[in-house]
């Protein structure tokens, strides 16, 4: 055996010259802090003699509410990066009409597969899946999903893929094809190299997790309701959360066999998508949309359900209209999977099948309108607050309506075959996916943020960053409109046309808007850590709220409900304040199980990792070892009998009484002391 | 550009958005019969749309307003939750206005059907080869036996019937002001009508993502009136003949700085490109083995210089 053959056996294609530098000042940087961020967070570990707590209360836990923080770290992480990728890629448009701008037209392409890859796998998923994963159990009264170690798998497979997407920005290279890696531009022939194949193991890795979620969720929802808890009786962000996991079920396994079928294309030449050989491109078309579509749901969904909490919540209202709510999103959720052939509108099927698909589009435009308005008419005959979370949500209906527009705009064949492809739809699909989804989230996060945490954070920077991020939205996205009227393609790293311009660098005024809208967040949360006893809410219930969750000190125990509650109504919790039998002592405590931690699902994520990561570089017997360690872990796994920990009666009691009583001790305050440092977490039930 | 002007440019945007000095491109400007169609439908179907929408804007203010926490006076109604009639307006006006655009969605989807004649008691379309190559447009016209690279010259008012394929990966093929795009595939045939309406000089270009000179993949339209038309024709006869072997070069990925012509091309040309990526039937042998070099295997995408080809 040569030289040469050694060091393909032992390193795959992987080449020093793969490492940095790389030659291209931004891509260098971005390597740099890829490299000395999580150095930076290992040497703070270390001086601060952390890593045991880290290791033992966190990266270990099978808790759902640890889990779901800790997926809410990796979308915030993510958020940042693709934020960078956003307004880089903003500013190469604005200084690169008839000029070349900032950055090569291959780094550019790099930009954008990186940001939809990121935003929509590794910042969204992860974000709603750790919201749904906190507050679902706890608002339909259960003590954790049914599978707490697949849960804990899920969030390290996620973590997997993100790590994958990191390792791109240091080793090599990521792939140019977009985010949706369309074939035969993703093909060998095209696309030789490791940038699609660190797109196909992300994502694969990702979407294994998201279904594992799904299924997780389904099954929880189905099963673990308290007692009384009719599927009628569940708030409507559990709705959603339900009709999110059914989507992640059906949705997410077209994705995986899309992405494996286009492996083995690459690796193992096959010729399901190539342009000979009988390959067939519309194939990959009609499986990725088959899950794309759905996933736009899959997105938007838990959104709407944060939205119906927070806006009945600060309207100090029951939900209106709450059965039309729950049809409509059923409606939604069943329709997205008869859409998908929207997004090809243009690759020549029959102007019936154009006009069906067309039509069912638009139908879905029906229960989200009415979604709108059953929110507006939630507010009417209210007493609105005007809160962060609320003010995002007032954001989100003006912008969504606009977003719906330009929807029902492009489901008409006719209009997106002169506008596909082009920034109009760049312009849409964001209009939909930042006021719906992302601020959602973000709403979601500063709504639940003093139950997660047991303090609320800062008001005033929360308004800050509301105004920031949504003039930034409006001024990065509106002019899109008119440049993908006016013919401007996306994707697209130089313009040849003047008159593009003031539109480009108003839009590059926006991202820099909603860059200061990222920092305003991490503003607010560094200030509230650091007045976290002025802002202290520990008894749990600072907005009035209506559900489950609230009736429970913040943070939540380990068991979540130290007694099942007995539910009643869709607002539980506004009925026993009401009754004022919210902080009354229970009969009798009970022993409760809690499962143990474990560090298997950390090492299957590690181990998904390492086979990932190798299989880019052809590293074969890194590839083997990493798959068999995972399948190993697992196996262990299923050896070990004593998963389940007990928490005695009597720490529940002391625990649970301890709370009561500081909870009976508590000034009930009314709403105008919401923002009051007097607001310690119990609030006086509205009538 | 300097940094004064760019400052201006920023501050005429009020100006820019009323409209006034829009760039006068897109279906917004059309000039081809499909883009005024799809012009059209596009501010009906907006304007049916806003009949769901003013009222939103309307009342999301006026609801914020007049039920704010610190206004006592009105209503305060914490448990109304459901109204029948409400819910029968709130399904019901989407629902009719759904019902009206699928109408007419329906209708206008299979008016523009791009495979079908815009004008079928019209005279015979001009037919035009179209093949995407990385990245540039090869314009084949099979009844006057020319071809012509990324330069489209049209007579006004009459139809063309555009066929299209790639030789390569996907691309998009448009001409914002004439309307309608479709996609060309390796392998396969795509079809596309449109109908001039005006004299100008256009621009047509790929929206579909194909690599690091995808911007660069444009092209010039040049609708003529007859007599330009054929002159046009006439001066593109003295180019030199599309060979296979000059089919192999130009399909290479490169970019080309100015638009070729050339004044024959080799039989069947487009149906070979079709062909040979067709499995077992290889119906052109003479092209196998001169599929484009991936662009990566290549050094670097270069120029073809107008006068370099033979």
């Amino acid at each position: 055996m040569t030289g040469h053959d050694w060091i393909y056996w032992l390193f795959g294609t992987l080449r020093w010259s793969d490492f940095p530098p790389k030659g291209d000042l931004i891509a260098d940087c971005a390597a740099g802090i890829a490299i000395a961020a999580p150095l930076a967070v290992v040497v703070l570990l270390t001086v601060k003699h952390r890593w045991r707590w880290l290791w033992e209360e966190w990266l270990t836990s099978l808790d759902h509410k640890r889990i779901g923080i800790m997926y809410t770290v990796i979308a915030f992480v993510m958020l940042a990066r693709a934020l960078i990728e956003a307004g880089l890629m903003r500013m190469q448009q604005a200084l690169a009409v008839n000029a070349d701008g900032v950055v090569s037209p291959e780094h550019f392409a790099q930009l954008f597969s990186t940001h939809g890859t990121a935003m929509i796998f590794f910042t969204a998923m992860p974000f709603l899946t750790g919201v749904i994963n906190y507050v679902m159990p706890l608002q339909i009264g259960a003590r954790d999903l049914t599978f707490p170690f697949l849960n804990a798998v899920g969030l390290w497979l996620t973590a997997a893929g993100a790590g994958i997407v990191m390792a791109s920005l240091v080793v090599g290279k990521f792939a140019i094809g977009g985010w949706s890696a369309y074939p035969p531009f993703t093909e060998t022939p095209f696309s030789p190299g490791e940038g699609v194949d660190y797109w196909i193991w992300a994502v694969s890795l990702a979407s294994v997790g998201s279904m594992l979620s799904g299924i997780n969720f389904a099954v929880t929802i189905y099963k673990e309701r308290a007692p009384g808890m009719q599927l009628f009786r569940m708030p409507l962000f559990c709705w959603c959360a339900l009709c999110t996991a059914i989507l992640m079920i059906f949705a997410m396994p077209p994705l995986t066999v899309a992405t494996g079928l286009l492996a083995l294309d690459r690796y193992a030449g096959f010729h399901f998508f190539t342009n000979d050989l009988g390959g067939n491109m519309m194939a990959y078309a009609n499986m990725f949309w088959l899950f794309g579509h759905p996933e736009v749901y899959i997105l938007v969904l838990p959104a709407f359900g944060i939205w119906s909490e927070v806006i009945s919540t600060f309207s100090g209202k029951r939900l209106y209209g709450y059965p039309s709510m729950v049809f409509a999103v059923m409606c939604i959720a069943v329709l997205s999977f008869t859409v998908w052939l929207h997004h090809f509108f243009t690759m020549g099927q029959s102007a019936s099948v154009n006009a069906a698909f067309g039509i069912a589009t638009m139908l879905i435009g029906i229960p989200t309108g009415v979604k709108v308005y059953d929110w507006l008419l939630t507010m009417y005959r209210g007493r609105i607050r005007l809160t962060a979370p609320m003010l995002f949500a007032i954001t989100f209906i003006a912008c969504f309506v606009i977003g719906g527009l330009s929807g029902i705009i492009l489901a008409n064949p006719p209009v997106d075959f002169a506008v596909h492809n082009s920034l109009f739809l760049v312009a849409h699909f964001h209009n939909m996916l930042v006021p719906g989804t992302l601020f959602g989230l973000l709403a979601g996060y500063m709504f639940w943020f003093p139950k997660v945490f047991g303090f609320r954070l800062d008001e005033r920077w929360g308004r800050i960053a509301w105004v920031c991020w949504s003039g930034g939205f409006l001024a990065a996205f509106m002019p899109l409109y008119i440049l993908g009227l006016m013919g401007a393609t996306r994707r697209t790293a130089q313009f040849y046309r003047a008159e593009y311009e003031p539109f480009l660098l108003f839009a590059w005024a926006g991202a820099w808007l909603i860059a200061f809208g990222f920092v305003a967040l991490l503003v607010q949360l560094w200030l509230s850590v650091k007045r976290r006893d002025e802002l202290a809410a520990p008894i749990g219930d600072p907005w009035d709220g209506h559900s489950l969750e609230w009736w429970t000190p913040s943070p939540p125990p380990e068991y979540n409900f130290a007694v099942l509650p007995k539910v009643v109504d869709t607002e539980t919790f506004t009925v026993m304040k009401r009754q004022e039998s919210a902080y009354r002592s229970p009969d009798s405590y009970e022993d409760i199980e809690v499962p143990r931690n474990t560090g298997i699902p950390v090492i299957i994520g590690a181990a998904a990792c390492v086979c990932a990561f190798a299989l880019v570089w052809h590293i074969w017997w890194a590839a083997v070892a990493g798959f068999a360690a995972a399948w190993g872990a697992l196996i262990v796994r299923s050896f070990d009998t004593d998963q389940m920990r007990t928490i005695p009666a009597a720490d529940v009691r002391r625990q649970h009484e301890a709370w009561l009583t500081r909870a009976r001790a508590a000034t009930p305050i009314d709403r105008f002391a919401e923002l009051e440092p007097a607001n310690r977490g119990r609030a006086v039930a509205t009538q | 550009m300097n940094f004064a002007r760019r400052l201006s440019c920023l501050l005429a945007i009020p100006l820019l958005l009323t409209g006034c000095s829009l760039a006068k491109d897109g279906i917004l400007f059309p000039a081809g019969r499909v883009a005024a169609i799809q012009h059209d439908h596009l501010v009906r179907t907006t304007l049916l749309v806003m009949i769901v929408i003013v009222p939103v804007f309307v009342m999301l203010p006026v609801v914020l307003w007049r039920y704010r926490l610190t206004r006592r006076d009105s209503t305060y109604r914490p448990d109304w939750d459901f109204a029948w009639p409400l819910e029968v307006f709130i399904w019901g006006v989407p629902f009719v206005i759904v019902g009206l655009l699928s109408f007419s969605l329906w209708h206008t989807t299979h008016r523009l059907d791009p495979y079908e004649r815009l004008d079928p008691a019209g005279r015979d379309p001009l037919r035009i080869e179209v093949v995407g190559l990385d990245w540039k447009f090869l314009f084949i016209y099979p009844d006057e036996n020319i071809a012509s690279v990324n330069e489209l010259v049209l007579p006004e008012g009459r139809e063309v019937a555009f066929t299209l394929t790639a030789d390569g990966p996907m691309m998009s093929f448009v001409v914002p002001r004439l309307g309608s795009q479709i996609y060309a595939m390796a392998g396969m045939e795509t079809q596309l009508h449109l109908l001039t309406d005006e004299l100008g000089d256009f621009r047509g270009m790929n929206t579909q993502f194909n690599g690091r000179h995808f911007h660069e993949q444009k092209f010039v339209v040049r609708v003529r009136d007859d007599e330009g038309y054929r002159d046009w024709i006439a001066a593109n006869r003295a180019g030199a003949p599309m060979t296979l072997a000059a089919y192999a070069r130009l399909a290479r990925p490169s970019t080309v700085a100015r638009p070729l012509h050339f004044g024959a091309v080799a039989p069947n040309l487009f149906d070979r490109i079709v062909a040979k990526y067709r499995p077992a039937k290889n119906t052109a042998p003479m092209l196998h083995g001169d599929a484009p070099h991936p662009p990566e295997l290549r050094p670097a995408a270069h120029d073809i210089p107008a006068g370099a080809m033979p």
